[in-house]
């Protein structure tokens, strides 16, 4: 085991009791986990398990009732909202199940954002780098709406890279995507996942691609059930 | 920051996300901006036009010659001048003579408004841009016709002979007075001397006449009235005409109205807008939080795309205001002759203060919010938006909307009755709307699957679907309201002044003429004619405590002091007269001896209900009790008294009485033959006054229409904007009824249903806020009587069930023709 200061991801005996806003109680109990860097790890179980609770709370965005977790070393729930964000900003790439493409916004500028809004230079070409290495070099000034499911889906890899992301938390990436495209943007992923030694956290229910990872959580009704 | 924000507002307006929004504010600012322009032009230009009935900007009188001082003033501040003698002289051609009301005018004269003649008597008369020619009188028709004169004619005027050159038919400042009761005589003043009527002590009024721009004319009058010595005056509109004032006094009330209209239907568009904008952009926002932009970071973001796009939207808005009103100009320049005055700076501060206003009201507290919106959202749907409190999220939206009716209206009564208005009309169509549609839940639920569906589609969010009721309702009030009601509030108001008014006035009449004089009338076509007796007396003491003209210090009331009022004496009370103060006479007023008093006189005096008048006539006295004030109908040409005391108080003294009927059309001798018949009697004919008021009326209300229309304009894009508003939403449901399986004509039915329920809901409260508001501007704000429209419980309704047209116009249609899977991926 690797010190607590190079675990890209600690969760101490987190509980999570129901978020605000949703309809049923989701609970996680004392759930435990450490990721090391450029590890990749599934999270499986069936709907309502607590998956998507649980990368809530590692990206900050939930709070548990109890517990703590650690990002890169600090303590994700010592700081503010805005301190929080501002890891993320740091640390964090994200692909969603629903992409979550910003509608009124072109494919270049979709990825441009995250850079934009950290103020960083060079984002027009970092942007289209990034889209040429996800193959939509053709693609750069299309709308959201006018691409298909695979080609959103690889525009949010390419916004989630651009940042060069210590860790990739990713939920149900392909859960809105026919087998085959599915297959292809899984395949991408992990392409560039491995190219940039990016640490994974992949939630999903396809036991299909969990088995591409190195490690397998399973989730039951908010608990951790085993580890393969 | 701002650079991020404008490429933030350029991607989002390239991308189609800022249409409705920028639409709305672009045309509220443009609307507020044009009926400002507008309202500010045309209220400059009817000044203008009534400053006709002064003949000038400034009206200067004096019963003697005015001193060089104030010619040489008003050269040197480069206004334009005219000048005229008015005095009473008798006139002689043949062996006619008559007692004629002489002006003699300088070229120039009038400064504004013109004069019209004729050749003949009975002949079309056209402006004139010259004064009487040399050697030449011009004559009204009665004289010419008195006098049995024709063009070419020679007549004598003291010691000097003229030919009568035209027939005088319109003197834009001849006002009701009834000093001016003979008839006119107009000769050129060069020509004056040679008659050798100008002596020392004889009567004469000496007027000097300025006009000019607006600032130079106000300057002017300042200086001139510091410098006003004994029997010298300045007439304004204030003072000069009162029957004018009330017509001006209420078109810009309704230009007010109008604007104030503008605002709230902007506002309401604005709201909607808005709404609809960050409910659209719930997700991005969330995204946007998920890759670590901070709370105050996409705050400063949004604040700055909102500011730019306010900016922006004024700009434009200001650019569409004043184009328009430009080309409303140019219409308008047939209504009102003479060039409009070039509009101010200030529609254009208003205009974009009123963007400014409405956008960061309405935009503000839903930005706020936005703050709490749960990034968590991005991978949990069921992590909802933050509930939208209505009022607490608007609260911000409506003080704003107060604050700019405030400035619009300028006064807070009126702002607030406005105000309180609307937002009771709200809270009620909220409530009826909110009320049926629970009940058509609870009854309705029959029939085809589509209608079915409809329903169930509308029942599914009765808050949010109640607003977008009250939001259609809102528009359509405003539509029928400027449509029908318009016509309605005008027709009233033009009929306080029908083409039948009364334009003769009958004074000196003697009691036992009466009966012949009304035989004699009915003979030639004028039936039952009214007449109030007259009775001359003085006010000598008002509360025992005797008074003069030293007592005030306003020149007008120092005049009417030291002359003699005509009081009439009646039992009831005159149907154009209403009741400000007090009570009519009773039976004990009517056995002790009571007086009614008029509301400016008792302004004029300081004169109280309660308070005991005593009066002079023919060297006896007599006082009572003031028991009642009363407002008069001043455009109403029928006789008007001051006071009006109980019968048994005047019934005792010498009495002559005063009448006032319509002349039937193209009798211009009757007059003459009148006053064959009844030599006693002066009959004052004010039928060219009366035209002349006509007009403006029928200027005003044409100008009052066109500013109508910029309300309109925006009712019809709240209208949009309301059903714009759920379009997201039914575009999903769309696409899952399809993706279900149904067909395109179900889903269409479908849609068509809910909006006959939601367009029949919101087009009866529309008849019923248009209804509501009409009568209330009638009775409360314009004094005149409401006429009952039944068309707008049709019109409502109707207007409401072509809102389905609409609808599809605003999207249903598009979203059907792609694919529902497209529809579900974007809107998810």
């Amino acid at each position: 085991m690797a010190t607590g200061l190079s675990k890209v991801v600690q969760l101490n005996e987190s509980t999570a009791s129901g978020t605000p806003g949703a309809n049923e109680l989701v609970i996680l109990q004392d759930i435990s986990l450490e990721v090391m860097p450029g590890e990749a790890v599934a999270i499986v179980g069936a709907s309502g398990s607590g998956k998507s609770t649980l990368l809530g709370l590692l990206a900050g965005l939930d709070t548990p009732s109890s517990g703590a977790v650690q990002l890169d070393g600090a303590d994700l729930f010592g700081l503010d909202e805005d301190g929080r964000a501002a890891l993320r900003a740091r640390l964090l790439g994200f692909v969603f199940q629903s992409f979550q493409l910003l509608p009124a916004l072109n494919a270049l500028e979709n990825v441009m954002l995250p850079l934009e809004l950290a103020g960083e230079a060079g984002a027009a070409d970092r942007g289209a780098k990034m889209l040429a290495r996800v193959g939509l070099a053709e693609r750069l000034r299309h709308y959201p709406k006018t691409l298909s499911g695979g080609e959103q889906q690889r525009v949010a890899l390419a916004r989630a890279f651009v940042t060069q992301p210590k860790l990739l938390l990713a939920d149900e990436p392909t859960g809105n995507l026919d087998a085959a495209t599915g297959a292809s943007v899984i395949e991408l992923m992990f392409e560039m996942n491995a190219e940039a030694r990016t640490t994974l956290v992949l939630v999903t229910h396809d036991e299909a691609i969990a088995s591409r990872c190195r490690r397998k959580i399973r989730l039951v009704a908010g608990h951790i059930d085993g580890e393969g | 920051m701002l650079r991020l924000a404008l490429r933030m507002l350029l991607r989002d307006a390239r991308a189609g996300e800022l249409r409705v929004l920028a639409l709305g504010l672009v045309l509220a600012v443009g609307g507020v901006a044009s009926v400002a322009f507008f309202a500010d032009r045309v209220r400059q230009a009817l000044t203008r036009e009534a400053h006709q009935v002064l003949g000038a900007d400034v009206l200067m009188t004096a019963d003697h010659a005015w001193t060089p001082e104030f010619r040489d003033e008003i050269a040197r501040r480069g206004l334009s001048r005219a000048e005229s003698m008015t005095f009473v002289s008798m006139a002689r051609a043949g062996n006619e003579t008559l007692l004629a009301a002489v002006k003699a005018v300088s070229p120039g004269y009038p400064l504004r408004g013109k004069l019209r003649i004729a050749p003949g008597l009975n002949l079309p008369d056209a402006d004139s841009d010259a004064v009487p020619p040399p050697g030449t009188v011009w004559l009204d028709e009665r004289m010419m016709a008195a006098l049995k004169v024709r063009r070419g004619d020679a007549i004598e005027v003291g010691r000097a002979r003229f030919r009568v050159g035209a027939v005088l038919t319109l003197e834009p400042d001849r006002g009701v007075s009834f000093m001016n009761f003979a008839p006119r005589l107009m000769i050129r003043l060069e020509d004056l001397p040679a008659t050798g009527l100008v002596q020392p002590g004889s009567r004469i009024n000496y007027q000097l006449l300025a006009a000019g721009e607006r600032e130079g004319i106000r300057q002017f009058e300042q200086w001139a009235r510091a410098r006003l010595a004994r029997g010298e005056r300045i007439d304004s509109l204030e003072n000069a005409r009162p029957e004018v004032r009330a017509g001006l006094d209420r078109a810009q009330s309704f230009l007010g109205l109008t604007a104030m209209l503008a605002v709230v239907l902007s506002a309401v568009a604005v709201a909607l807008g808005t709404r609809r904008y960050t409910q659209r952009h719930l997700d991005g926002y969330a995204v946007m939080r998920c890759i670590g932009a901070s709370q105050s970071q996409l705050f400063a973001l949004f604040a700055w795309e909102f500011l730019l796009l306010a900016f922006g939207a004024s700009l434009a808005g200001c650019a569409l205001g004043f184009l328009v009103q430009n080309l409303v100009a140019l219409w308008l320049a047939g209504l009102i002759p003479g060039l409009l005055p070039p509009p101010g700076l200030s529609p254009v501060l208003q205009g974009a203060a009123t963007g400014l206003v409405l956008l960061l009201g309405f935009a503000l507290p839903p930005l706020l919010q936005l703050k709490d919106v749960p990034a968590l959202r991005v991978i949990r749907r069921d992590v909802g938006p933050p509930k939208q409190g209505a009022l607490a999220v608007y609260i911000l939206g409506l003080a704003a909307v107060f604050g700019l009716l405030l400035w619009h209206a300028g006064e807070l009564r009126l702002a607030s009755y406005v105000f309180g208005g609307f937002a009771a009309a709200f809270g009620l169509f909220a409530a009826i709307a909110y009320g049926a549609l629970r009940l058509i839940g609870r009854f309705g639920r029959t029939g085809s699957v589509s209608w079915h569906y409809g329903l169930a589609n509308l029942l599914r969010r009765p808050r949010a679907n109640a607003v977008q009721i009250v939001a259609i309702a809102v528009g359509l009030t405003a539509i029928l309201l400027l449509t029908m009601i318009r016509g309605d509030l005008l027709d009233a108001w033009r009929g306080r002044l029908p083409p039948d008014a009364p334009d003769r006035f009958l004074v000196n009449i003697q009691p036992e003429q009466r009966q012949p004089l009304a035989e004699f009338l009915e003979r030639n076509g004028v039936k039952g004619l009214q007449t109030f007796p007259m009775v001359r007396a003085r006010l000598v003491a008002i509360n025992g405590r005797p008074v003069g003209a030293e007592d005030f210090s306003e020149e007008r009331a120092k005049r009417q002091i030291e002359r003699e009022f005509n009081l009439t004496y009646l039992s009831a009370l005159p149907a154009d007269n209403k009741l400000s103060e007090g009570a009519w006479f009773g039976a004990e007023d009517i056995a002790r001896g009571a007086v009614s008093i008029e509301h400016w006189i008792a302004e004029r005096f300081g004169i109280r209900v309660g308070d005991t008048l005593e009066f002079l006539s023919a060297g006896r006295s007599f006082s009572a009790p003031v028991t009642s004030v009363r407002k008069l109908d001043w455009d109403s040409m029928r006789p008007n008294f001051f006071f009006i005391t109980t019968p048994a108080m005047l019934e005792s003294f010498p009495a002559s009485y005063i009448a006032s009927f319509h002349a039937p059309a193209g009798d211009a001798l009757l007059t003459s033959r009148l006053s064959q018949a009844f030599p006693n009697l002066t009959v004052i004919d004010v039928s060219v006054i009366l035209r002349q008021l006509q007009l403006v009326m029928d200027q005003l209300i044409g100008a009052v229409q066109l500013v109508f229309l910029f309300a309109l304009g925006a009712g019809v894009l709240v209208l949009y904007a309301a059903l714009l508003a759920t379009q997201d939403e039914r575009t999903h449901e769309a696409a899952v009824m399809r993706a279900l399986g149904a067909r395109r004509a179900q889903v269409l039915a479908a849609q068509r249903a809910e909006f006959a329920v939601l367009g029949a809901i919101a087009g009866f409260l529309g008849s019923l806020g248009a209804t509501a508001i009409g009568w209330t501007l009638a009775t409360r704000v314009f004094q005149l009587d409401f006429i009952w429209n039944g068309w707008v419980w049709l019109a409502g309704p109707a207007l409401g069930l072509a809102c389905i047209v609409l609808n599809a116009w605003a999207g249903a249609r598009a979203a059907l023709s792609r694919p529902p899977m497209a529809a579900l991926r974007e809107v998810i």
